[in-house]
């Protein structure tokens, strides 16, 4: 990916579109040359992907994870029958992939979101 | 043997060779073909990387897990599926903005280290190899189930035409090939199951669990598989015994499987809960670590596409997994005689003419679940071979650029041997089994590798190789043991056929403090890999 580094292009802008792009090259450059600001920033980003991803990976051990546990506390719930159908099965063999996905299309929602802000941030001249 | 069967293969293979054919104008190299996948929406991309991850131990092994096994099962699908998900909100955007290709990829980039590199090549070709075993025992399955034919020949014999087609580039893993294949098995159990439906509506919905026990629906003759022992009476190998319809099916000694209520509730049997929470571990995190899935994740062009991708992948293979376990309940009331010779895995293959009469219906559906089986083990079990074969040409052979085809051939052939033995020593083990093997070595080894890898700032080399070689040899050395070992009961039985509970914590463990002790040796550069795998590519400077 980095292979054409040596013949990168020279971009050509208008004048006065590179000078409003100006506020925004200082973060570039405290991201680019690892300075304390540039490290922070990326280091907020990193720490808020990351609590999304075991906020959500803690809803799923906490909505699946505890099924076994549950079954095993309380055998009366196996022969539950909702539908004609007995609740483990319904749980495990139909209910857990709709929620999978669920769990799975809110953290792309907000992991965009998270990714947006880190460029607002950025983008943003900062005073 | 089914009419309908010959045909049916043919057609599968004509068009998945047309369909690669056509792919081929659009790529005609492998660079190529990874950039011209970027013209390909994220929805064929995702079709094509559940069409190789959906394998022989899906298609095959998870109804015949539920039809022997019942609810407690249950748990191989929905970690199948959740793997994805855990790839998802961990891995899948940053590994693909690491510009990594395979796992030895991402160590070099991440922690700059070619020993940490060797390592992982050890384990990719390890993991590769022993998922590759249940696909051709699925293989010489369905070769015997359909054809009456020896086992050891049908494992021979797909093993051959996989390493030829690899070896020869036949089978290359084009996007839309394998997008086609995963229509195809998704067809093959979603047709016959709505008929499989309506017939047992028609019998007037015969009881799932009667509370006698499963009994034979028609009069059944039975070949005994070997000496065993049923009601107190001793039968040998080679015996054929009658059933009349109504009869109730006996349980057979050396068959495991669980008859009467416990099949329906959880806990029921020898699956503890420690067994039930290994396994859920093991599938759960063990998908980032194998080999054909990480290579897929390249062809996306970004990462937000990859988090997209890797979203309608969960879609997809969720979709797939509410079929099996319904082939598993019919099979209960269908194809008992399965209980009792053990070929469980076969009861896809077998449900379709064994539900609705030898008619044309039933040969015909039975022939579509047949090809949709041999789309099974050839698309995961090249994509396999592909993605090892790639790892032993460039890090084993160190064939790097200058490695010509020839090389490659060697590599692929060397890569093929040792499963395609593997596969005749294990034939009596269950497919889904091996498989949930594959997926605890990889969640001790890998899954710690890129979690932390991409998380956290403090991981070195020697922490990293520490973890992989305790936790991931631990692993290695319980699935040596239950292959190749003398059978084991109580709780080393557990222990050592279930190892992801006690080595994956390990793996972490180790990693954890290997790198804090070793905190000299993070690489100057981690602050710039940590911008590369975590800003969106727009940043790029």
């Amino acid at each position: 990916m980095d292979g054409d580094q040596g013949q990168r292009r020279t971009r050509v802008v208008l004048g006065e579109v590179a000078a409003r792009r100006r506020p925004t090259d200082r973060s570039h450059a405290d991201l680019a040359e690892q300075t304390p600001v540039g490290e922070a920033l990326v280091k907020g980003l990193v720490r808020a992907q990351l609590a999304l991803a075991l906020r959500l990976a803690l809803v799923v051990v906490t909505g699946l994870g505890a099924l076994p546990l549950l079954f095993a506390a309380a055998p009366g719930l196996g022969t539950v029958k909702v539908l004609g159908v007995n609740l483990p099965w319904l749980l495990l063999g139909v209910l857990s992939f709709p929620f999978l996905v669920g769990v799975g299309w809110a953290y792309v929602r907000w992991a965009e979101r998270n990714e947006q802000d880190f460029m607002a941030l950025i983008r943003k001249p900062d005073q | 043997m089914n009419p309908y069967l010959i045909p049916g293969l043919i057609v599968v293979i004509l068009v998945t060779v047309g369909i690669g054919v056509y792919g081929l104008r659009f790529a005609r190299t492998t660079s190529d073909f990874l950039v011209a996948s970027r013209s390909v929406s994220p929805s064929w991309n995702a079709a094509a990387i559940s069409g190789e991850y959906l394998s022989a131990a899906s298609f095959l092994g998870v109804a015949g897990l539920i039809l022997r096994y019942g609810v407690d099962v249950l748990w191989y699908p929905v970690g199948f599926a959740a793997g994805y998900l855990a790839l998802l909100l961990f891995v899948a955007a940053p590994l693909r903005r690491s510009g990594a290709f395979t796992l030895p990829d991402f160590c070099e980039v991440r922690l700059r280290s070619r020993l940490l590199r060797r390592l992982a090549t050890v384990f990719v070709v390890f993991i590769g190899c022993l998922y590759l075993v249940p696909q051709l025992q699925g293989a010489g399955l369905t070769f015997t189930t359909v054809t009456g034919g020896s086992y050891v020949w049908g494992a021979l014999l797909v093993g051959v035409v996989v390493t030829a087609n690899v070896a020869l580039g036949g089978m290359r893993a084009i996007t839309f090939v394998q997008a086609f294949q995963y229509w195809l098995k998704l067809t093959a159990l979603a047709v016959p199951v709505i008929f499989l439906i309506l017939q047992w509506q028609s019998d007037g919905r015969p009881p799932i669990t009667p509370p006698a026990g499963a009994t034979f629906p028609v009069a059944t003759s039975v070949v005994v598989s070997e000496d065993a022992v049923i009601d107190g009476q001793a039968v040998h190998k080679g015996d054929e015994l009658h059933f009349d319809a109504g009869a109730a099916v006996p349980a057979v000694s050396t068959v495991d499987a669980t008859f009467g209520p416990d099949w329906l509730l959880p806990g029921g049997g020898d699956n503890t809960l420690f067994a039930t929470y290994s396994l859920i571990l093991a599938t759960f995190l063990g998908t980032m670590g194998l080999p054909h899935v990480l290579v897929r994740f390249y062809t996306n062009p970004d990462g937000a596409s990859a988090r997209r991708t890797t979203l309608v992948v969960l879609a997809l293979v969720g979709l797939f997994y509410l079929l099996p376990t319904l082939y598993g309940v019919l099979g209960r009331v269908y194809t008992p005689q399965l209980l009792m010779t053990g070929r469980t895995d076969a009861v896809v293959l077998t449900l379709p003419e064994a539900a609705l009469g030898g008619g044309h219906l039933g040969r015909l559906l039975g022939a579509l679940v047949t090809a949709g089986a041999l789309a099974a083990f050839l698309s995961t079990s090249s994509g396999l071979l592909t993605s090892v074969a790639g790892v032993v040409f460039t890090d084993v052979l160190r064939a790097g650029r200058t490695g010509s085809v020839r090389d490659f051939r060697v590599a692929t052939l060397l890569a093929a041997i040792v499963p395609v033995v593997l596969s005749l020593y294990v034939s009596n083990m269950d497919v889904s089994r091996v498989v949930g093997l594959a997926f605890a070595v990889a969640a001790s080894s890998f899954c710690p590798l890129l979690v932390l890898g991409i998380w956290w700032r403090g991981l070195t080399d020697l922490g990293a190789a520490a973890g992989i070689v305790v936790g991931g040899g631990a692993a290695v050395a319980a699935v040596l043991i239950t292959v190749l070992g003398p059978p084991l009961s109580g709780w080393p039985a557990q222990l050592i056929g279930q190892p992801a509970a006690w080595t994956v914590p390990l793996a972490f463990l180790v990693m954890i403090i290997g790198s804090l002790v070793t905190s000299r040796r993070v690489p100057a550069d981690v602050g710039a890999t940590m911008l590369r795998l975590h800003a969106p590519e727009s940043l790029r400077i």
